[in-house]
């Protein structure tokens, strides 16, 4: 039977409800562990969710694992950090005096400020981030470092220094599994932070409130809550936040007492009237901070659901239901609440739980541009430049982060604060990714990279496609070959007679019997001449093209 | 930018042949704007050419059958043999004639809109389908491996960054059109395809994707049919070509139950719709009758029959809707097959992968009769024989690009790849040509062209990475010319030396952004 009936079979037991019939309720799954059947569908999804793609290679790897080591081994995350970008960049429109200039290519610029070549460095950040994320590790770091990243947002557009923003992306990258509360209590201070939201010009004798609202309403709170937090808490927030500065030489922040606010605020009744004690001298700001979050965190239910209901969006579906809600949010809320603000043990319940294999929650996903991007690149194996040779792999790299940028999702620069629209905008959420201009860009990007690939420098990049059919169990059978294909690369199940036609035109060049394609492979197999190449190539070539132009293609 | 595949199908201005001679245009110099327009700007001409593709390899020599061969061709396969009698006559000739199921093109033979060229094929033939049908949809020699198609070709030629800046008011309407699904490598452009693949006209659900099941219902299916409404409504060819489909209320009879007759009359609905496509391509299958070709108690029956009944019926009933329509005078069709089959049959009642094999040029301008001799069958044919070519299948597209569409020399070598025998199969004067608005549209230009050791390639930027790459027929980078960022737009000259690689076409690839444009380029001795 396919997947949908058997998911709705085992869970008669439970309860019988069709995506049709039951307006409140998709599915009443919760957080029960999930003890299914472990095949590639399930691995599938959880990787397309988890990871940037579902590799050949990856997909064998975690369906030997079984369920709960494949969530573990994904929620298992280095406490080393990658090495930082390093010069990509020649020292053309960087003059002598800058320090920039003597650093030699292939050294990292992260640790020497500058003054002319910040312009370089930003491409240089961006291309070095969205390498990391095609050369993800077996886990979930670079999907969470771009969650994090999505939702304390900042503009690299905005910083002036990048030295900052490597800073942030690595303040967001230490953080994927860690502690919350204590997150927000260092990217409260993150120089990037500071920077972007006015933290620095934030003084006794000019609060600017630009923080303190987006930490309540954007990092912590948001704005559902009813009632909610003034606007006058605002103001009460921004006073206890004066007196941070950014060290120009350090680029970490710094204090200074003499332009603290040392008034004692009182909030409002939604945070039962608390009085943070004005404190003054050099201790100021960091005990006032403290009590601030502290205040912030004992909303803990408003904080956690906040929080939850984010991550949710992020790994499983948009449309939160009353059921969703009362299964899946509130007990994750209260999870995070016991786990003293612990992210990975949220994430751990979510990922093992029924309610994320449930079936209504597969295939619903639409990538948005990084995904779609970065899944190309991987489960086609695309090959790039060696990592050690900077300039060819910074430019190829440059290359994929500019298309995403191009269907709308510019890493290190979401269109405001708020974070990409496609997280948080009701009603459509995700579906923003797609409209007339961003959906055919989408196409034209598989067809370039599946077509004449992308060259630069004498490097090409381009997708194989003999080199990902032979990864396929049986490419010789074109039924198996094209069962095997569609399952890596859609998350709906098209009809047999989709996949004969498609076998009929494509690959056996409208021929109707299967040896044609058995017999050419077999040719090419067996003497992989130019002749027999082209034969398997050019039929591969456009039925991958054809799938990757299907709407299915962009669901994950 | 247009999502879907489009066949880019152009035709080149001006009347070369008869105004110019052999000169090639561009050898007289580029300042008339005249000229200039003339060598770069699409005619605007309601000229219209269907393909239709016959998958399998049709057995010719029972299509087109040699009376006066007729011993040796009864001796090399009397269990497929058509009976002497059976053979249906053509007008002016008593030394071929149709198998019998074809009447409706005995008629328009008779009728002076359909004609026979005799043994068409190629040097070196292919007998892998796969191949074979690459070859004559690239139209390449036989060992040479073109990733491009012929009509792709010229279309990139004409409607140069296709799809970037399309459509627009020039022309609104694909550039070609394949009834079906998928779009083939007849209309695979240097970089993009050109063409658009087509179900149903007027049903938006199929008109995008032939191959379109239902959404499921559930999460995922909901997310599905949002992307699938936003790719339809993106679609603005598809509008194009619903709209003119809706304006033809009425069309004569097609016979039913044969899918190539569905398939013209839509053709035909979107000509007299008023599409300016200029290429449409149909397509059957089953022609791989390796075995009961035919009944054999009656050779005239059985699978071949019912296909040549069923071609002859659609292109008879597709001819006379196109006169009830009353656009019959601006399509010219043509079948082709990827070869033919061999001259002695097997013994499973069929008959194995052949060479070369007669194709049928219908319409209003055609010039009638049969082209070349009789097929020669040997005597004591043997299992190895194979029907000779008299004409290259290169020849008959060469010679439909230059009389039909009026492609001048330089260009349809650009096309085609190499120079190739004209033949008479366009009565005379059916070129019109009118002079086009001029188009600023190319983004990269060469000059001279063609020329013999090196030229000088124009290009424009709008700044960011550049790169000008030199492509030839094989697809492969021979070149690169280009490769560097330029800070802001502006428009750059650099000179391509090719000195040392041979005289034959080139592409030069401009690559800007998400901008891509080809320049074909020749080189000649």
């Amino acid at each position: 039977m396919d997947r949908r009936e058997f998911v709705t079979a085992r869970k008669k037991t439970a309860q019988s409800r069709t995506y049709e019939t039951n307006e409140t309720a998709r599915t009443f799954s919760g957080l029960t562990p999930y003890n299914g059947t472990w095949t590639s569908n399930e691995v599938i999804h959880l990787l397309k969710r988890t990871m940037f793609g579902s590799t050949p290679d990856d997909i064998t790897y975690f369906l030997g694992l079984g369920m709960n080591q494949s969530v573990d081994t994904l929620l298992t995350v280095s406490a080393t950090p990658p090495a930082p970008p390093v010069k990509n960049y020649n020292n053309t429109n960087i003059p002598t005096s800058d320090p920039d200039y003597n650093i030699p290519i292939g050294q990292t610029w992260v640790t020497i400020n500058t003054t002319d070549a910040d312009g370089q460095r930003r491409n240089s950040l961006k291309a070095w981030w969205m390498g990391l994320m095609i050369n993800q590790e077996r886990n979930i770091r670079e999907k969470m470092t771009l969650f994090w990243h999505n939702h304390f947002s900042t503009e690299t557009n905005d910083l002036g220094r990048m030295i900052w923003a490597y800073n942030y992306n690595a303040l967001c990258r230490k953080n994927v599994l860690g502690n919350f509360k204590q997150f927000v209590r260092e990217m409260t201070l993150d120089a990037a932070m500071l920077r972007y939201l006015n933290g620095y010009l934030n003084i006794n004798t000019a609060p600017d409130e630009n923080y303190a609202r987006e930490l309540q309403e954007l990092f912590t709170l948001g704005k559902e809550n009813d009632p909610n937090y003034t606007e006058d808490d605002v103001k009460k927030a921004a006073r206890v936040l004066t007196g941070w500065k950014i060290n120009g030489t350090t680029n970490t922040y710094s204090f200074t007492a003499g332009q603290h606010d040392t008034t004692s605020k009182q909030f409002s009744s939604f945070y039962n009237n608390t009085i943070i004690t004005g404190r003054s001298g050099a201790t100021a700001g960091d005990l006032e901070l403290t009590d601030l979050i502290n205040m912030i965190f004992s909303k803990s239910t408003e904080v956690s659901r906040f929080i939850v209901k984010k991550l949710y969006r992020y790994f499983v579906y948009y449309k939160i239901d009353s059921a969703t809600e009362a299964n899946v949010i509130t007990p994750l809320a209260q999870l995070l609440v016991s786990n003293n603000w612990e992210i990975k043990p949220v994430l751990s319940a979510l990922l093992k739980s029924e309610h994320f294999f449930d079936v209504v929650n597969q295939g619903c996903y639409i990538k948005s541009p990084v995904d779609l991007v970065v899944s190309v690149c991987r489960e086609f194996t695309i090959v790039f430049p060696n990592a050690t040779d900077y300039v060819n792999a910074y430019n190829m790299w440059s290359f994929m982060q500019s298309y995403a940028a191009l269907l709308q999702q510019n890493i290190g620069d979401p269109p405001n604060v708020a974070g990409w629209a496609a997280f948080y905008q009701a009603p459509q959420f995700h579906e923003t990714w797609i409209n007339a201009d961003t959906y055919p860009r989408r196409n034209l990007f598989t067809d370039t990279m599946i077509g004449t690939g992308y060259t630069r420098n004498g490097q090409k990049i381009v997708i194989d496609p003999v080199a990902f059919t032979k990864k396929l169990s049986n490419p010789s059978d074109p039924n198996i070959l094209m069962n095997d294909a569609l399952r890596i690369l859609f998350r709906i199940d098209i009809s047999t007679a989709s996949k004969t036609a498609l076998k009929n035109q494509i690959l056996l060049s409208n021929q109707a019997q299967d040896y044609y394609w058995t017999n050419a492979w077999a040719a090419y197999i067996s003497n992989p001449s130019a002749a027999n190449y082209q034969v398997v190539y050019t039929r591969l070539r456009d039925l991958y093209k054809y799938l990757m132009d299907l709407a299915e293609y962009q669901l994950s | 930018m247009k999502r879907r595949d489009f066949l880019r199908y152009t035709v080149p201005a001006a009347a070369a042949t008869t105004v110019i001679g052999n000169i090639p245009i561009r050898t007289m110099g580029m300042e008339s704007p005249l000229i200039r327009a003339l060598m770069d700007n699409p005619t605007d001409t309601d000229h219209v050419l269907v393909l239709v593709q016959m998958n399998g390899g049709n057995d010719g020599l029972n299509m087109v059958i040699p009376i006066d061969a007729y011993s040796n061709y009864m001796a090399a396969r009397s269990n497929v043999a058509i009976p002497q009698n059976k053979i249906l006559a053509l007008a002016g000739t008593s030394k071929t004639g149709l198998h019998p199921s074809m009447t409706g093109i005995q008629t328009l033979f008779n009728e002076g809109k359909a004609a026979v060229v005799q043994a068409v094929g190629y040097p070196n033939p292919d007998f892998s389908h796969f191949r074979a049908t690459d070859i004559w949809m690239s139209a390449s020699d036989s060992n040479q491996y073109v990733n491009s198609g012929w009509m792709g070709r010229y279309l990139d030629n004409e409607y140069p960054g296709f799809p970037n800046g399309y459509p627009n008011s020039s022309m609104t309407d694909p550039l070609g059109i394949q009834i079906g699904s998928v779009t083939s490598l007849t209309f695979q452009g240097p970089q993009v395809s050109m063409g658009m693949s087509i179900s149903d006209p007027v049903n938006f659900y199929n008109l995008i994707n032939g191959v379109q099941d239902p959404a499921p219902n559930s999460p995922a299916g909901y997310e599905l049919t949002y992307i699938r409404t936003v790719a339809r409504q993106t679609q603005q060819y598809a509008d194009v070509v619903k709209t003119a489909a809706l304006k033809v209320t009425t069309q004569s009879t097609y016979p039913t139950n044969n899918p190539l007759a569905d398939q013209l009359k839509i053709v035909a609905r979107l000509v007299k719709g008023g599409l300016k496509t200029r290429v449409y391509m149909v397509s059957i299958g089953g022609f791989d009758t390796h075995s009961t070709q035919v009944n054999q108690t009656d050779t005239t029956t059985g699978a071949h029959a019912s296909l040549m009944k069923q071609l002859s019926d659609a292109i008879k009933a597709f001819m006379d809707d196109l006169k009830f329509l009353g656009v019959q005078k601006r399509v010219y069709g043509m079948t082709f097959s990827e070869f033919g089959r061999r001259i002695k049959s097997n013994s499973s009642l069929g008959t194995d992968h052949g060479a070369a094999a007669p194709v049928i040029l219908f319409g209003e301008y055609v010039a009638g009769g049969v082209l070349g001799n009789s097929p020669t069958i040997p005597g004591n044919a043997s299992v190895n024989d194979n029907v000779p070519m008299q004409y290259d299948f290169r020849s008959v597209y060469a010679s439909i690009l230059s009389s039909w569409f009026c492609v001048d020399n330089t260009t349809l070598q650009t096309v085609m790849l190499k120079n190739f025998q004209s033949l008479p199969i366009v009565k005379a004067n059916s070129c019109n040509s009118t002079i086009p608005d001029l188009q600023d549209k190319l983004l990269i230009k060469n000059s001279p062209n063609p020329f013999t050791s090196s030229t000088m390639i124009t290009f424009k930027t709008d700044g960011g990475h550049t790169s000008i790459m030199i492509i030839d027929t094989l697809g492969r980078m021979i070149a690169t010319l280009v490769d560097q960022d330029y800070t802001g737009p502006g428009q750059y000259s650099v000179i391509f030396n090719a000195e040392k690689f041979a005289a034959g076409v080139y592409y030069a690839r401009l690559q800007n952004g998400a901008t891509q444009q080809v320049r074909a380029m020749l080189k000649v001795k």
